[in-house]
């Protein structure tokens, strides 16, 4: 490690410091109030003064995975002693767990688009980027005014033909649909990204795997693809990234079969008034995947971020 | 995986259709690879395009399929152009957008700056930093509805902590005067990493060399900073102008959770009217016509940007 005098000074540092952890802890605090009030009682999440030190309930999370009803007193007395931890908890006021919820099914909608998604485009955008970068092809030189120009339309204006189109093709509210349209959005950054790793990945290796008899597929898979293999997984988070967070497409195209979890989270409602512990509690389990991803793919993450548009 | 896999789809071909693949032509493969996504990208972007052009200029409606479509020529537009609800969006969406573009910048490109003094354990606050904007837009922003409850709501709490104001005499989401900065608060915290990190970036490509020379020539701090910080991170800066302009400009799933517009239409943004047009209104014929003057407005924009972005970086 080399000193220069250009090097801030330890009081530098040490201030800088202090700023940026300052704001990092102000700028998380709505999440943590997240994952907080997912664990509160209804009472504790609307008190005043907001209740910082509370009780830890699973009513939240039970609110979120069953849908109940009201019962008279003398019903519930009838009923016998609750089976279940949950049942308990949810006896306390009056009610009975009717079965679950539909929050297991848009959750399990969001997995099924998102990683399908990530799968098509990663896929597809992994054989064009090859091509792009190894071949002359057409719109090779306009890829990034392409891409941009696509990122443009607002997704509604671009969701008016797609519904019309899908009424059509029968796609509208169905998994296949859904996997298409997201898998056609992300594609043109998939390209774009791939396009960037494989362009580091020397053709040397290629010419001389193909010098050893190799046939170009036999080059693309075993010489080129474990080279990109850093740059196909970093591409592929963000891809599922975008799937997962979409919301103007999922709450125009979908409502019953294929919703996904951000179009119904917000739908959430108790009993007289919005179930916050509820929906902190579906918000928690559908964010806290991707705050966990982030934290540890920090280093591949960065470079989708930015578009891959400040690589040299 | 490669060798074995390699063997068992040999194997597992016929010969003929074998030696054809594996006699295939550079070029045939080029576009065997090309080919499924141009497919998509036309059938997606390009299709739906040209058919949102068709329709902005006839009277159709999605929910009357049946009615015959009259062609109107460039009725939808002389309409939308002329009513006041469409300038009241676009004066509210340039609100929007200016506001967290200056936000942005400033807190963004401070942030990178601190960071880059590089004090022990930098990347993993710059990574808590970052975390807001990889989450869903449309979960975070319904959650922040509650964060603006007046009186039970942190964000009011807080604020009354620290002015004395009273937590339940204001409320972000459904005044008038407030409900356009509420917005604006949200979307910079969650978007200010994005700027930061793209300047981040910039920041790290300067050489070190540049400075140390500057300190040789005794160049003040300040005057390095606007001499040599400034102009080497300002292509980075305004590429990251140019996302969020975009992204802002087409703002829809953090606003319509928050406010849904309103109260009124005092943040009622272009995406989210367009959006009541085309399916609440089921003016589908209007609504395509809002579309292709966003897009247009955008693309000129976005074009103008661009050039004046080449200029920077070839000076």
């Amino acid at each position: 490690m080399s000193f220069s005098i250009t090097d801030p000074s330890r009081r530098q540092k040490w201030i800088a410091g202090i700023l940026v952890v300052t704001y990092a802890i102000v700028t998380l605090l709505p999440l943590v109030w997240i994952i907080a009030t997912g664990f509160k009682t209804p009472p504790d999440s609307i008190a005043y003064p907001p209740k910082v030190f509370f009780s830890p309930s699973l009513e939240g999370y039970v609110n979120l995975f069953t849908s109940r009803s009201r019962v008279t007193p003398e019903d519930l007395a009838a009923l016998g002693p609750p089976a279940t931890w949950y049942d308990a908890i949810v006896r306390q006021y009056d009610m009975v767990i009717t079965g679950p919820s539909r929050y297991g099914e848009r959750f399990l909608n969001s997995v099924i688009i998102g990683f399908g998604s990530t799968f098509l485009s990663v896929f597809l955008g992994t054989i064009a980027a090859y091509a792009f970068s190894r071949f002359k092809v057409p719109l090779k030189d306009d890829l990034l005014f392409f891409i941009l120009s696509t990122r443009m339309m607002p997704p509604i204006a671009v969701a008016i033909p797609i519904f019309l189109m899908y009424r059509q093709l029968g796609l509208n509210d169905t998994h296949l649909g859904m996997i298409l349209l997201y898998t056609a959005v992300n594609l043109s950054l998939s390209v774009w990204l791939l396009k960037g790793f494989i362009d580091e990945i020397p053709i040397e290796y290629e010419e001389a795997a193909l010098i050893d008899g190799y046939t170009r597929f036999q080059a693309f898979y075993k010489v080129v693809l474990p080279q990109a293999a850093t740059g196909i997984a970093s591409t592929a988070i963000f891809c599922l990234i975008f799937a997962w967070n979409e919301y103007a497409f999922a709450v125009l195209l979908t409502s019953g079969d294929a919703q996904t979890a951000p179009p119904f989270i917000p739908t959430i409602i108790g009993t007289g008034g919005k179930d916050w512990p509820a929906v902190a509690a579906g918000a928690t389990l559908f964010l806290v995947p991707i705050m966990v991803f982030t934290i540890l793919l920090r280093k591949h993450l960065l470079r989708g971020i930015t578009f891959g548009a400040v690589r040299k | 995986m490669s060798d074995p896999m390699a063997h068992r789809i040999a194997a597992a071909t016929p010969p003929a259709l074998a030696h054809r693949i594996r006699g295939l032509s550079d070029r045939a493969i080029a576009w065997v690879f090309v080919a499924p996504t141009i497919f998509l990208l036309l059938a997606v972007n390009i299709f739906p395009l040209i058919w949102t052009i068709r329709l902005s200029l006839t009277d159709f409606r999605t929910n009357r399929p049946n009615n015959p479509v009259k062609f109107v020529g460039i009725e939808n537009y002389r309409k939308i152009l002329t009513d006041a609800d469409t300038w009241l969006s676009l004066q509210a969406t340039a609100h929007f957008l200016i506001w967290t573009i200056v936000l942005q910048v400033v807190i963004g490109f401070a942030l990178a700056y601190l960071i880059n003094k590089k004090f022990r354990g930098n990347d993993l606050w710059t990574t808590l930093i970052v975390l807001p904007m990889m989450l869903s837009p449309a979960v975070v922003g319904n959650f922040w509805t509650f964060l603006y409850q007046p009186q039970i709501g942190l964000f009011n709490y807080v604020i009354a902590f620290f002015t004395g104001a009273d937590p339940s005499s204001f409320s972000m989401i459904g005044e008038v005067g407030l409900a356009p900065w509420a917005i604006v608060i949200v979307d910079t915290w969650m978007w200010t990493p994005f700027v930061m990190l793209i300047c981040l970036a910039g920041l790290r490509s300067i050489p070190p060399s540049i400075y140390e020379a500057a300190e040789c020539d005794r160049a003040s701090k300040w005057r390095q900073f606007w001499t040599i910080t400034i102009p080497m991170v300002l292509p980075f800066l305004m590429l990251a102008v140019l996302f969020r302009g975009i992204e802002n400009f087409k703002m829809f799933d953090l606003v319509v959770q928050l406010t849904g517009g309103g109260p009124g239409a005092t943040t009622q943004l272009v995406s989210i009217d367009l959006k009541r047009e085309a399916f609440e209104k089921w003016r589908t014929g209007y609504a395509s016509a809002y579309a292709v003057i966003l897009f247009v407005t955008v693309f000129g924009l976005a074009s103008i940007y661009v050039k004046a972005l080449n200029k920077v970086k070839d000076r």
